[in-house]
């Protein structure tokens, strides 16, 4: 470029009328402070978040596995972890692996599902009604301080050994944690939020379905993962505790039966697969929406 | 009958009127007065710049005429129906892509679904955004976030648009070229503005008329029309002179509150 050409752009940028001159010093600020995101490339996902939970796991099998050769307590009292995987082996072999965990499963979603319906009401009023919060709030959350365990006497003394038993235990945990979340996601929305929607005419119910809702929404999904938590945690308790034939054998149950055959490998394997499930669930289904509400948000970017 | 019309249509030449407007909070024996007997109206088509140091009340008047507040005695009138509110945050939606939070103010209007796409992508074509639309709000920059909030408050067609220190959080280069392009907006919508700054210069640079107001309680101190031509340029001398003379103005009025 010559010192002419640049003598001459000095001067087209110096005329104050031109609307272009705006317009591309505005795209060329545009362009400097708009950020780029990369994703995470593959590989660091594996070596960063996949490697360490398989590492642990490994470690955890490997003294379990040096406990069972010291013979630190009778072969039957502290089998090996080939045993437990044997027993997992034998139940899939009998095929009834599958139904155990779907009686479990079936009731626990269902459960959880009546808790969302449940709770994302009460949650509501909770938080936007002054009076409703000032009575019931505090209970609300003490609740949550209450084993579901302790609502099964109870709830077989009300409903004898039946579903309605289980599904009042599970509801008793996961509505109070459902209905906190979403008091707690509406806490923590922004005030500006809601005065920008007024200004917009997004007033009423009309304001909580645009903004109040969408906004707490971070909250409430993790109100409603620790709600699944609390329904899978008080199903078991449940099912251990009111196991009758007649409900049919769910994994609450089958550790109980386990337990009454002495059967310690059996038991081991029921409680994996307790594990396996809870945390499956979580990690399939309510990890990535978690994730994409936040990423879309701009609220992920930060912490990896 | 026509003609009666027709004359009170001409005397109700106004975008904003706001009649002997006092606002105080807490209870009546020990209220704090914000805002003391304001009288003022806002020309269809004009723009005016609210000014004033901190303590005058600016947000709260701004409040009582876009609606969110009520003044304790006195009249607020705003013939064209209601006033759009533009916040010195942002305050687009973050869950809602840029083009989705103007589609939900024209949705919250009442626009038909099929038009809503069309009337968004004019509004970001407006503010120099046409390939802004599906981009999340946390991927632009904080002028590109103002430009969207302004084409957001432009989607509700109001004829007033009320503006709280828009520009306060900004870069001055930014705010510089976000200026020229309001002033651009303002010319091809005929709007009304009611701009509140504590920025003597940026109210000089962009107001036909600027308003002072004192602190503590808010009232009227003084008012500058101004003929400077537009398109204005924020450090031309014209701007600055007028600057200059406003400021002195602010300052005695940030002085008297020294006895007190």
């Amino acid at each position: 470029m010559s010192s002419t050409d640049l003598i001459k752009t000095a001067a087209v940028l110096t005329d104050p009328s031109s609307a272009t001159d705006v317009a591309s010093v505005g795209a060329g600020l545009d362009a400097l402070e708009t950020e780029t995101v990369e994703r995470t490339p593959l590989r660091q996902v594996l070596t960063g978040k996949v490697l360490p939970p398989l590492i642990a796991i490994a470690l955890v099998l490997l003294v379990w596995e040096l406990a069972f050769l010291a013979h630190l307590k009778r072969a039957d009292l502290l089998p090996s972890p080939l045993d437990v995987w044997n027993s997992l082996h034998d139940q899939w072999l009998q095929g009834t692996i599958g139904s155990t965990i779907w009686t479990s499963l079936s009731r626990g979603v269902l459960g959880f599902l009546i808790s969302v319906v449940i709770g994302t009401p009460i949650g509501l009023v909770v938080a936007k009604v002054k009076p409703v919060r000032a009575a019931i709030g505090p209970i609300l959350s003490g609740l949550q301080s209450i084993p579901s365990v302790a609502w099964v006497p109870a709830a077989v003394i009300w409903f004898g050994l039946s579903n309605a038993t289980i599904y009042a235990v599970v509801l008793l945990g996961a509505v109070p944690s459902i209905a906190n979340g979403l008091v707690a996601g509406v806490d923590q929305v922004q005030p500006i939020y809601l005065r920008a929607g007024r200004t917009l005419g997004a007033t009423g119910l009309r304001g909580i379905w645009h903004v109040l809702l969408p906004a707490a929404l971070p909250g409430y999904i993790a109100g409603l993962k620790q709600g699944w938590a609390f329904s899978w945690r008080s199903l078991m308790a449940a099912e251990l505790i009111a196991s009758s034939p007649a409900l049919g054998l769910g994994l609450g149950a089958q550790l109980e039966f386990s337990r009454e055959n002495l059967d310690m490998s059996g038991v081991l394997a029921t409680i994996i697969l307790i594990l396996v499930v809870g945390i499956g669930i979580e990690l399939l289904i309510f990890n990535p929406i978690e994730r994409r509400v936040l990423r879309s948000r701009g609220l992920l970017t930060a912490r990896r | 009958m026509t003609t009666l019309l027709t004359e009170s249509s001409t005397m109700v030449e106004t975008a904003v009127r706001l009649d002997h407007v006092t606002k105080s909070f807490g209870r009546s024996a020990a209220a704090h007065v914000v805002l003391d007997d304001i009288s003022l109206n806002v020309a269809p088509g004009e723009f005016v710049c609210l000014l004033g140091a901190s303590g005058c009340g600016k947000s709260t008047l701004l409040n009582l005429v876009a609606g969110l507040d009520q003044p304790t005695t006195g009249t607020i009138d705003v013939p064209g129906g209601h006033a759009a509110l533009m916040f010195q945050e942002h305050a687009l939606f973050p869950w809602l892509t840029a083009g989705q939070n103007i589609e939900l103010a024209l949705r919250l209007r009442r626009v038909p679904r099929g038009e809503r796409r069309a009337e968004a992508q004019r509004l970001l074509e407006l503010v120099r955004l046409g390939g802004a639309h599906g981009k999340r709000v946390h991927e632009l920059s904080g002028g590109m976030r103002q430009r969207v909030a302004m084409a957001r408050a432009l989607a509700q067609d109001a004829k007033v648009l009320l503006m709280d220190e828009p520009f306060a959080a900004l870069d001055a280069i930014t705010r510089d070229v976000l200026h020229e392009e309001l002033i651009q907006i303002w010319n091809e919508t005929g709007v009304s503005v009611l701009f509140v700054t504590h920025n003597v210069r940026e109210a000089v640079r962009l107001a036909q008329r600027v308003v002072l107001l004192s602190s503590r309680p808010g009232r009227i101190a003084q008012e500058w029309t101004i003929d400077l031509p537009q398109p204005r340029r924020i450090e031309s001398s014209g701007v600055a002179d007028l600057a200059v003379e406003i400021t002195d103005q602010l300052r005695g009025e940030i002085r008297r509150h020294v006895q007190h």
